[in-house]
């Protein structure tokens, strides 16, 4: 099985970093402004299936519902906009708020269940919330939400550039990842670890394992809360697909794709899939046959995803 | 007046109901002896759809098409369960997700690849077009009235198949300790794969007796998968008993709650809330159904695991 200790990877991390850091700079200096925005989509992503990891690959809780504080997040500054809360330094805060308070009420009673049942029992919830977004004809309805532009965070930084707001992008999900390094890496993250090993055992040991997984499951949705903030200004449109099931399932075959207790196999795996589906749909209208293969070529030849290739030739060599 | 509203939306109800069943059947199976959860079946439900709709398109027979369709989704399935998802069945359940998500999206542009992405025509026969007088008062589809009677005359058969023969037995044996069957000698093999291609065919079943009322689209499979999911976790996963308890309750929960309580809403609130709020309640119904099963049993209504 995966090791207790994380390595945040500096070796490869720093250098990814420096790449990114580079990348608005190189694509407009060959004039090419759609990748900005693509990669920053790619981030935001990377965020929300990195937050759904820590749900499925740390506190082995897997959650099909994960859509539901993505979208929460999304619709809580949506909403705040339409009631002329432009400050990102308020709604931003009060979206993941709404967030983690979504997960703290739905993972308190879902966390009663088990195994498939528990899968079940988020979906329905996240069911739920989807039809409330889409009964509320103020907010769009079955349209979305429609935002008068992104939101302000003033000193001068304007984050209606999309280059500005790459930058921005790029600095909360890097600061969250290296946050996410430290939280598995510590006792929180080994005790969450013990209990996904072996709920009983680390119960045994005195580690109350529902409050454990239930704070797991809340920092969770908050961090998937604040992907929702980010997509929604990225898109200027809070539309009820972000909640949608696709949606966590979606996410969910991100974090599978790249690996599941991986530190980075959610941004990993969000990164192979929307680039997959970008490049594959530029050639033909039938990419999803592309995907669809390529995915059951991981499931085949890379059985824990693809960070478990890495890991097993470091082991072997 | 009233009455006859509720009792025509009752049989609709029993008729979402019983395609619910014949999808939910094959599913919970799979997941209960196999224990393997398969997001691909609504994509045999899909596939059988589109087989019936050509059929018919060349044969002009409805019954020809539909028993076209069966065999031919059985066989699809066959093959899918001998060359991929057999190799799956020791894997964990996140693989198996991700495999059969990839099986969707294959299948999905395969079908678009083959038939295009205009939705196919698949018109009831003719015969059964016209309403018929259930009783002075009551009119109701002839053709939704088919549509109950196969249901029900599958559920029955089912029944007979599973409580009171051989097979039966085994699939019953495998649905509660899997390890066990095994070990006392069951041909898992070829059980295994007939419990699939029977899975495959109860789908297409549904998908082509469905097709006339619903569209025959690319995608029809994924909207109706998770429905399918929710009546096998409320029924118990492996319980054939269990999918039809459950797919009847969430037939009717969410047929009759689409009508009554829109109507039941306009009573005590102002029409424009109410319009707002009543599809949306509607919809949500079934998962708050599900929900509160799971909170009181979290098994399910009748668990099929001893």
């Amino acid at each position: 099985m995966t090791a207790l200790h994380h390595s945040l990877l500096p070796r490869v991390a720093l250098p990814a970093l420096a790449l990114l850091a580079a990348f608005p700079l190189v694509m407009q200096a060959i004039d090419q402004p759609f990748y900005i925005v693509l990669a920053t989509r790619i981030l935001i992503f990377a965020l929300a299936a990195s937050s759904l990891n820590l749900l499925i690959g740390f506190g082995g809780m897997v959650s099909f519902g994960h859509a539901a504080f993505f979208g929460t997040g999304a619709y809580t500054v949506g909403i705040l906009m339409v009631h002329g809360v432009e400050s990102a330094w308020i709604a931003w805060p009060a979206a993941v708020l709404m967030s983690a308070l979504a997960a703290l009420l739905i993972g308190a009673i879902s966390l009663h269940t088990r195994g498939v049942y528990f899968i079940m029992i988020t979906l329905a919830f996240a069911q739920m919330i989807y039809y409330v977004f889409v009964s509320l004809k103020a907010y769009g309805g079955d349209d979305g939400l429609t935002l008068a532009g992104r939101s302000q965070i003033g000193f001068g930084v304007d984050l209606a550039s999309d280059v500005v707001f790459y930058y921005v992008v790029l600095a909360i999900v890097a600061t969250l990842l290296v946050l996410l390094g430290r939280l598995v890496n510590a006792r929180f993250g080994r005790a969450l670890q013990a209990i996904r090993e072996n709920e009983t055992r680390a119960q045994a040991i005195g580690f109350p394992a529902y409050r454990y997984k239930l704070a797991c499951f809340v920092l969770g949705g908050a961090m998937a809360g604040l992907a929702g903030v980010l997509i929604v200004n990225q898109n200027e449109l809070a539309s009820p697909n972000l909640l949608h099931w696709m949606q966590s399932g979606m996410l969910m075959i991100m974090v599978i794709l790249g690996g599941v207790g991986f530190l980075y196999g959610g941004a990993l795996g969000a990164l192979v899939l929307l680039l997959l589906e970008e490049t594959l749909s530029e050639y033909t209208i039938h990419w999803q046959l592309g995907v669809g293969l390529v995915l059951l070529a991981v499931v085949l030849f890379a059985p824990n995803g693809l960070l478990s290739l890495a890991r097993r030739r470091t082991a072997g060599g | 007046m009233d009455w006859i509203l509720l009792l025509e939306q009752t049989l609709n109800g029993l008729q979402f109901g019983l395609m619910l069943f014949l999808l939910a059947a094959g599913l919970t199976l799979v997941f209960g002896i196999m224990d393997m959860i398969n997001l691909a079946h609504g994509s045999l439900y899909m596939v059988g759809a589109y087989l019936a709709a050509t059929l018919l398109a060349y044969t002009g027979s409805f019954t020809v098409a539909v028993l076209g369709a069966l065999a031919g989704t059985a066989l699809f399935g066959a093959l899918l369960e001998v060359s991929l998802l057999r190799t799956l069945y020791q894997r964990d359940h996140l693989t198996q997700v991700l495999a059969t998500f990839a099986l969707i999206l294959i299948i999905n542009e395969g079908t678009r690849i083959i038939w295009g992405s205009q939705a196919l025509l698949l018109n009831a026969p003719d015969a059964l077009s016209g309403p018929v007088e259930l009783f002075p008062g009551l009119t109701y589809p002839a053709y939704r009235l088919l549509i109950i009677g196969v249901g029900l005359a599958v559920a029955v058969a089912l029944y007979l198949l599973v409580a009171h023969t051989r097979v039966g037995m085994l699939v019953r044996a495998g649905a509660s300790n899997r390890e066990m069957a095994l070990t006392m000698g069951v041909n898992v093999k070829r059980l295994f794969t007939a419990v699939f291609a029977t899975g495959a065919a109860l789908s297409a079943l549904a998908g082509a007796m469905l097709g006339p009322l619903l569209a025959v689209q690319v995608g029809m499979g994924e909207s109706i998968l998770i429905l399918a999911f929710v009546v096998i976790v409320i029924g118990g996963i492996g319980s054939i008993r269990g999918a039809l308890v459950g797919a009847l309750l969430v037939g009717f929960v969410d047929t009759l709650g689409r009508t009554l309580l829109p109507m039941s809403l306009r009573s005590v609130l102002p029409p424009m809330v109410a319009s707002n709020l009543g599809p949306a309640l509607a919809s949500i119904l079934i998962y708050v159904l599900m929900a509160a099963v799971l909170f009181w049993r979290p098994q399910g209504l009748f668990p099929a695991r001893g």
